[in-house]
C-alpha cells in the first residue's frame, strides 16, 4: 500500500495548521505553501518545509494548479491535501495531482465532478430518493421570461448560483418584481467567482435550519455518517456559529438524516470525507442542499462529540486503509458550538476589516480548542478570506458550551483589528440562541446588539487600568529620579491626568498617589480609592473602592484595548499636546506678521514661478515681499490691495501641482 | 552594613503625644500651603481663567514628565509678611525630558506677577540652587515688573526703603547670564508680558519661547514711547510675538497657544544632550526596614526631652543600613556611612551638645567625605557648643573653628535638614543655609535662633541687671519680668520653623514622612554637577 511521507498541503491559514498538525502526529513531513503576503505566517512556520508561490492574489498562488504542482515537485511531495476553498472541489486538480503520481487527499475527482454542479447534483440526488427541493435552472434573458419561470417556484424564493457555494450567486427574493434584477446580480456574481453564470430558482423556507450530515467513506464501500451539524447562524449568506449536535435534530430524526446522507454518498461512489447539508423546515421535513466534497470549516463541531480526528481519517483512507470505525462505533458525546471569529465590522453590514491584529491572545485561564492562522504581529489583508479563527468549546449540555464559548470569546485578547467577537458573544448568550430557537434567519430576526454593551463604571476602570499602568511604565522609563514615589509632590495641587475618548466620549482618568502607595481617583465626577495589587507583562490588577479586577492593558501608541473579565473596552488616548489648531493650506502663502496689503500682482490662473513676487504687503512701516517659492499656478487670491490682514492669514494659494491626489 | 534595631515604642504615651503635636504643625502648614495654592485668590484666578490662561502649577504639571516627582522649594515664602504666601512665584526642582530642572516661574494671579522682595528671594535661591548643582534653568515669564508701590508703613517696608536701593538690584540679569557662561542651558517661556526691566529676563536667556498673540516684550511700552520720542505705537509692534519671532529674533520659538509653548520647551530641553556629571545613584535603593510614618512620633515639640538621632536615620536611609564611623568616641555626634535612594551618603546627626571631641570627630569625618567625594548630610538637633571654663580652656574655640572651617571648605554637595534645635554657631557647624549649603529643609518642629529663646531672655535679663548696677540704677524686678516674657515669647516665635521658612532661611519646611524622597531628589539634582571632595592635605587625624 503506498504511505504518505511528505504531505503538500494546498491552502493557508488555520486550515493548513489544522492539516500540519495531525500529518505530524501520524510522522508526516509537511509542506506549505505560500503567497507572498504569508511568508512569516505561522502555517508556514508550522511546516516542515515551505514553498514560495510568487505572488499576492489567490489566482496568482493558492488557485494556480500549474504553481502547487511545481511545488509539490521541488519539495519531493507525495501527496496533496487541498484543505477547503480553493482547489478543494476542483475536480480537474485533482485529476492533475493523481497525473502528476501523487496521492490526492480527498475524494474520487467523479465524485467532485458530480457533485460540483448544484442542479446536477439535485437531480442525482432525486434519482437517489434524497428528499430535494424543486430548482428551476434560469434559462430566460428577458424579465418576462424570468417571471414566468420564477411562478411554479413561488416566493419568496432563492437565486442561487449552480457553480458554487459560500453566498456568492445567492438572493433571497421577495416578490416577482424583484426578480430580473436578483438574477441578473447573481449571474454577475457567479461569473466572477466560478466562471459559471447559471443561475437556478429554489423555494425559500422561511424560519428554516441549515443542518448538514458529515459522511465519511472509504475505497472499500464503507461509507458512515458522523451525526449532524446544525449551521444556522449566518450573516451574508455565511455560517458564523456551527454546532453539533442539531438542538432541533431527536434520535429519530438523526437517525433519518444519517441514512439519507449515507445514501447521498453511495449515490456518487464517495470515497473521502463530505457533508451533506440540507434544509430543516419548520415541520422537521428536510430537503436536499449541496454537498460539499472536502473537508468542512466547522468540521472541529464533529470531531469534538465523536471524539475522531477527520484528517487522519482522509489521509487514512487516501492512502486506501478502510475508515478506522463503523457506523455502531459512533456516539454522541456532549455538545460542540464553533464560533468564527472574522476580521470585519458588524455595525457596518459586516464589511470585511483589515490591519494589523497588534494583539492575538486567548486567555490561558480558559481552554478552548482555537484553530487559528494569525498570531500578535500579522496583518489581515484584503486579498484573502478574513477569518482569522474558529474557537470550538466541547462540554456536556449546550447551554454550557454556549455560555463557556462566549466567556472564552469576551476573554480573547484580540486588538488592532475590528471583529465580529462582540457579535458572537451576543448570540451565544442571547434567549433565543440559548433556547435553541435558530434558523438561517436568526441574526434578521432576533436582530443582536452588533457591539458589546460598556457600562460608564467598566470604562472608568478601563481607563484607571491604562493610566495607572502607564504610570508605572513611566516610572519605570525614568532616566532620572527612578526610586523616589510616583508623581510625589510636596505640595500637591493638580492630579495627575490621562484622557482618553472611548465610542466618541471622553474619559478623563486623574489620580493621586497617597503615601501609602495607594491612589485617589476621579474619573468624570467620581472619585474613589485605587490600589494597584499586581503588575506586569501587560497585566494590572487593581483594587478599586475595594473590589479586585484584573485586566490586561496592550497599547500601540495611543491606542489602548483593555480586556478585563467583563470584556474588551477599546480607548484612545488624547495627547498631551494636541495640534494647535491653524490654517494649514497646501501652497498657500501666509502674511508674516499684521499689516496692510499695498500690492497684488497676480491673479488667479496665471502660472508662477520661484521668486517672482506675489504680493507687497506693509507692515511696521516697512514693505514685505511675498515671493513665489516654488513654481506653480495660482489657484486662489484672498486678498486685494488695501486689505488688512492678520499674522498668519493666508493670502493667496499657489498649485504647484504636488497636491493633487 | 548593620541594620539599626530601633529602640522606639510606638504604644508608648509619649510617642503619641509627639505624634498629635506634630500633625497639629503639620495641619498649620497645610493651612498655609493651600494659601500658596490658591494664588491671588478667587477673582483674580477666575479672571486669569477667562482669558483663557492656564493657572502657573496646571503650566508646571504640563511641562514636567508625567508621573516624575516635584519638589517645590519655599512654598510658604512671605508667611508672616505683608505679602501672599509663596511670594507670587513657583520654584521647583522638576523633570522636562528627562532632565532634572529648576523652574521659576510667575504667578500672574498675585500681583500681576509682580517682582517683591519675596520673590526677589525665591529668584535668588532657585538661580544658586541652579549654579550649584548644574541644573537647567527654566523660567516662565508672565510679570508685572517691579512692584512699584510705596504705600506701607510697616516697620518692615520702611526698613526696605531705608535699606533698599535701586542700583543695588537687576543683580538678578547678571545671574541669568553668568549660568549660561557656566554652560547651564536657560529657557525663557514668555507668558504675558516682560516689559522694561522684565525684558532683560528673555533678553538674557539661551533660549526664548513666544506666545502669538500673548507674549509682549518691550522696553518701553506706548505711552512711555509717547512720552519719550513722541512716537505713536501699539503693543504689538514694539513687542508682540510675531514681531520677535520675525523681526527682532528675540523669539526663537514661535508658539500658537500655551501648550504649544510648553511642547517646545520640552523639546528644547530634550536636544540640550544633557549629560549629569556625577556617578549617579550606585547603591540598592530599597525602603527603609521602619515605617517613614514613624518619624511624625519621635520628636517632642518642646525639644526639651533628647532623641537618638539613629532612629531618624533608621527611617530615611536605604534599608535602615548605617555603618557607624567613631560610634564610641565624641557621642553626641552620630557619624557615618549609609545611601538614600543609591546616592552614597556621609550623615552626620546631632545627639547633644557639642563638645570638643565631636567637634574634631566632624572635622575627620567632613574630611573623610571630601577624600571619597561623597556628599554629608547634616541632621540638625544642635543647641550650640559647649560654653563653661573647663570647655573654654580645653581649647572648644578652636575644636569649633575646625569644624566649622571643614564645613566651609568641604566641596562635596551638603545638605541640611533642621528636625529640632538650630542654635547659634550649632547652626553653622552643622552645615547651615549660609556656609553654601545646596539644600536646607526643616521639620515643622525645627527652631532656629541665635539661642533658645529662654536663654535669650535670661541673657538680655542678666545684661539689664548688670549695667543698672553699674549705673547705679536701682532695678525694677516687675519689668524685668514684663520684658523677659516678651523678649522670650518673640524669640520663641521668631525662631520657628514657618517663620524661618517665611523669610526664605530655609528650602521649605518638609513633612518628616517625606525627609527620604526629598533628600533623594536633591542628591539627584546635586548629581548633575561633579560631585568631588575638596583636595590640598591628607585628612588630618583628630
Amino acid at each position: 500500500m503506498p504511505r504518505i511521507t511528505r504531505l503538500l498541503i494546498a491552502n493557508r491559514g488555520e486550515i493548513a495548521r489544522r492539516i500540519t498538525r495531525t500529518a505530524r502526529e501520524m510522522g508526516i513531513a509537511t509542506v506549505a505553501v505560500y503567497a507572498d503576503a504569508d511568508a512569516a505566517a505561522p502555517f508556514v512556520r508550522d511546516a516542515d518545509e515551505a514553498v514560495a508561490l510568487w505572488g499576492n492574489t489567490s489566482a496568482e498562488t493558492y488557485l494556480d494548479a500549474a504553481k502547487l504542482l511545481e511545488a509539490a515537485r521541488r519539495a519531493g511531495a507525495d501527496a496533496v491535501h487541498p484543505g477547503y476553498g480553493f482547489l478543494a472541489e476542483s475536480a480537474e486538480f485533482a485529476r492533475a495531482v493523481i497525473g502528476a503520481g501523487l496521492i490526492w487527499v480527498g475524494p474520487r475527482p467523479e465524485a467532485i465532478a458530480a457533485m460540483g454542479d448544484k442542479l446536477s447534483a439535485k437531480k442525482l440526488m432525486t434519482e437517489a430518493r434524497v428528499p430535494t427541493l424543486p430548482a428551476v435552472e434560469v434559462t430566460g434573458g428577458t424579465a418576462a421570461e424570468i417571471c414566468e419561470q420564477g411562478r411554479p417556484v413561488g416566493y419568496p424564493l432563492l437565486v442561487k448560483a449552480a457553480g458554487g457555494g459560500g453566498g456568492k450567486g445567492m438572493r433571497v427574493v421577495g416578490n416577482e418584481a424583484a426578480l430580473a434584477e436578483a438574477v441578473a446580480g447573481a449571474r454577475r456574481e457567479a461569473a466572477a467567482a466560478f466562471g459559471n453564470d447559471t443561475v437556478f430558482l429554489e423555494r425559500y423556507l422561511q424560519g428554516a435550519r441549515h443542518v448538514e450530515v458529515q459522511v465519511m467513506g472509504d475505497r472499500h464501500g464503507n461509507v458512515v455518517h458522523c451525526f449532524e451539524r446544525e449551521c444556522s447562524i449566518q450573516r451574508r449568506h455565511q455560517k458564523i456559529i456551527e454546532e453539533a449536535p442539531s438542538p432541533a435534530v431527536d434520535a429519530a430524526l438523526g437517525l433519518r438524516l444519517g441514512e439519507a446522507a449515507v445514501a447521498a454518498a453511495r449515490a456518487i461512489g464517495y470515497d473521502n470525507a463530505g457533508t451533506v447539508e440540507f434544509l430543516l423546515d419548520k415541520r422537521r421535513k428536510f430537503h436536499f442542499l449541496e454537498m460539499n466534497t472536502r473537508l468542512q470549516v466547522e468540521h472541529p463541531v464533529t470531531e469534538e462529540v465523536t471524539g475522531l480526528d477527520l484528517v487522519r481519517e482522509q489521509i487514512r483512507v487516501a492512502e486506501g486503509d478502510p475508515l478506522s470505525f463503523g457506523q455502531e462505533d459512533l456516539r454522541l458525546n456532549g455538545h460542540a458550538i464553533e464560533a468564527r471569529v472574522y476580521a470585519e465590522d458588524p455595525a457596518h453590514d459586516f464589511l470585511p476589516a483589515t490591519g494589523r491584529l497588534v494583539a492575538w491572545e486567548p486567555d490561558p485561564a480558559l481552554p478552548a480548542r482555537f484553530e487559528s492562522g494569525v498570531e500578535s504581529g500579522s496583518d489581515v489583508s484584503v486579498h484573502f478570506d478574513p477569518l482569522l479563527a474558529k474557537v470550538i468549546v466541547h462540554a456536556p449540555t449546550r447551554t454550557e458550551a454556549a455560555l463557556r464559548l462566549a466567556n472564552v470569546l469576551e476573554r480573547l485578547r484580540v486588538h488592532g483589528v475590528t471583529t465580529n467577537r462582540d457579535f458572537l458573544v451576543n448570540v451565544l448568550r442571547h434567549d433565543a440562541f440559548l433556547a435553541g430557537d435558530t434558523s438561517t434567519d436568526f441574526i434578521e430576526r432576533h436582530n443582536p446588539p452588533r457591539e458589546r454593551h460598556v457600562g460608564a463604571e467598566e470604562v472608568r476602570a478601563a481607563a484607571l487600568a491604562v493610566a495607572l499602568g502607564a504610570q508605572q511604565a513611566h516610572r519605570a522609563e525614568a532616566r532620572v529620579l527612578k526610586t523616589p514615589p510616583s508623581g510625589w509632590r510636596n505640595n500637591p495641587s493638580v492630579m495627575q491626568e490621562v484622557r482618553c475618548v472611548h465610542r466618541g466620549e471622553e474619559v478623563i482618568a486623574r489620580y493621586l498617589r497617597h503615601r501609602d502607595g495607594g491612589f485617589t481617583y476621579e474619573i468624570d465626577g467620581q472619585v474613589g480609592r485605587a490600589r494597584i495589587i499586581r503588575s506586569g507583562d501587560g497585566r494590572i490588577e487593581l483594587e478599586i473602592d475595594g473590589v479586585q479586577r484584573a485586566f490586561s492593558v496592550v497599547s500601540d501608541g495611543l491606542r489602548h484595548w483593555v480586556q478585563s473579565a467583563a470584556g474588551e473596552v477599546r480607548l484612545v488616548e488624547t495627547p498631551r499636546f494636541p495640534e494647535p489648531e491653524r490654517e494649514e493650506v497646501a501652497g498657500g502663502y501666509a502674511a508674516p506678521m499684521p499689516g496692510k496689503v499695498v500690492v497684488v500682482n497676480v491673479e488667479p490662473g496665471r502660472r508662477v514661478s520661484a521668486g517672482e513676487v506675489l504680493i507687497i504687503l506693509e507692515a511696521m512701516k516697512m514693505e514685505h515681499l511675498i515671493t513665489c517659492t516654488q513654481d506653480g499656478t495660482v489657484q486662489q487670491v484672498r486678498v486685494t490691495a488695501g486689505a488688512q490682514v492678520e499674522a498668519g492669514q493666508i493670502l493667496l494659494v499657489v498649485d504647484t501641482g504636488e497636491s493633487k491626489t | 552594613m548593620e541594620r539599626w534595631q530601633t529602640r522606639i515604642d510606638t504604644d508608648s504615651e509619649g510617642f503619641q503625644a509627639n505624634r498629635e503635636a506634630m500633625a497639629a504643625l503639620l495641619q498649620e502648614i497645610e493651612v498655609q500651603l493651600e494659601l500658596a495654592r490658591a494664588g491671588g485668590g478667587e477673582r483674580s484666578v477666575a479672571r486669569h481663567r477667562q482669558r483663557g490662561k492656564l493657572l502657573v502649577r496646571e503650566r508646571i504639571e504640563l511641562l514636567l514628565d508625567p508621573d516624575s516627582p516635584f519638589l517645590e522649594l519655599s512654598p510658604l515664602a512671605g508667611y508672616c509678611t505683608n505679602y501672599t504666601v509663596g511670594g507670587g512665584l513657583v520654584t521647583g526642582i522638576g523633570v522636562v525630558s528627562g532632565v532634572e530642572c529648576i523652574i521659576a516661574a510667575n504667578d500672574p494671579t498675585v500681583l500681576g506677577g509682580a517682582i517683591t522682595p519675596v520673590s526677589m528671594k525665591k529668584t535668588d535661591r532657585a538661580l544658586e540652587i541652579s549654579r550649584l548643582n548644574r541644573l537647567p534653568y527654566v523660567q516662565f515669564v508672565e510679570s508685572a515688573g517691579a512692584d512699584l508701590r510705596r504705600g506701607e508703613d510697616s516697620a518692615e517696608a520702611e526698613m526696605q526703603r531705608q535699606l533698599g536701593h535701586f542700583a543695588e538690584s537687576g543683580r538678578f540679569f547678571h545671574d541669568i547670564t553668568a549660568l549660561s557662561a557656566a554652560r547651564i542651558p536657560t529657557v525663557s517661556l514668555v507668558f504675558g508680558s516682560s516689559t522694561a526691566g522684565g525684558a532683560y529676563q528673555p533678553g538674557m536667556s539661551d533660549y526664548n519661547i513666544f506666545i502669538r498673540g500673548r507674549s509682549k516684550v518691550f522696553l518701553g511700552g506706548p505711552p512711555l514711547v509717547k512720552m519719550a520720542t513722541g512716537e505713536d505705537s501699539s503693543d504689538e509692534e514694539l513687542g508682540g510675538a510675531e514681531m520677535h519671532a520675525t523681526m527682532s529674533g528675540l523669539a526663537d520659538y514661535l508658539a500658537e497657544d500655551e501648550l504649544d509653548a510648553l511642547r517646545i520647551t520640552r523639546s528644547v530641553i530634550a536636544h540640550l544632550n544633557w549629560r549629569k556629571l556625577g556617578p549617579g545613584p550606585t547603591l540598592p535603593a530599597d525602603e527603609p526596614l521602619y515605617p517613614t510614618e514613624e518619624l511624625l512620633g519621635l520628636l517632642p515639640v518642646d525639644l526639651r526631652t533628647p532623641i537618638d538621632i539613629r532612629e531618624v536615620i533608621a527611617r530615611v536611609v536605604d534599608g535602615s543600613r548605617f555603618e557607624e564611623f567613631k560610634p564610641l568616641y565624641g557621642r553626641t555626634l552620630v557619624t557615618g556611612w549609609a545611601s538614600v535612594h543609591g546616592f552614597p551618603v556621609g550623615i552626620l546627626g546631632n545627639n547633644g551638645v557639642l563638645f570638643s571631641e565631636e567637634s574634631q570627630k566632624a572635622t575627620q569625618f567632613i574630611q573623610l567625605c571630601n577624600q571619597i567625594d561623597v556628599p554629608i548630610i547634616f541632621l540638625q538637633n544642635i543647641t550650640g557648643y559647649m560654653v563653661g571654663k573647663v570647655y573654654e580652656q580645653g581649647g572648644i574655640v578652636k575644636d569649633g573653628s575646625k569644624m566649622i572651617n571643614a564645613v566651609s571648605n568641604s566641596t562635596v554637595p551638603h545638605l541640611t535638614v533642621i528636625i529640632g534645635a538650630s542654635y547659634g554657631a550649632g547652626n553653622y557647624g552643622m552645615g547651615g543655609r549660609a556656609y553654601d549649603t545646596r539644600f536646607v529643609f526643616t521639620w515643622p518642629t525645627a527652631k532656629i535662633a541665635v539661642m533658645g529663646p529662654k536663654q535669650l531672655a535670661g541673657v538680655m535679663s542678666i545684661v539689664r541687671r548688670g549695667s543698672a548696677a553699674a549705673a547705679g540704677r536701682p532695678f525694677d524686678e516687675e519689668e524685668d519680668a514684663r520684658i523677659t516674657a516678651a523678649v522670650e515669647d518673640r524669640s520663641e516665635k521668631e525662631s520657628l520653623a514657618l517663620y524661618a521658612t517665611g523669610r526664605v532661611a530655609d528650602d521649605g519646611i518638609i513633612d518628616p514622612r517625606d525627609t527620604r524622597t526629598v533628600l533623594g531628589i536633591a542628591l539627584s539634582a546635586c548629581h548633575n554637577a561633579e560631585v568631588k571632595g575638596a583636595e590640598g592635605y591628607g585628612v588630618f587625624r583628630m
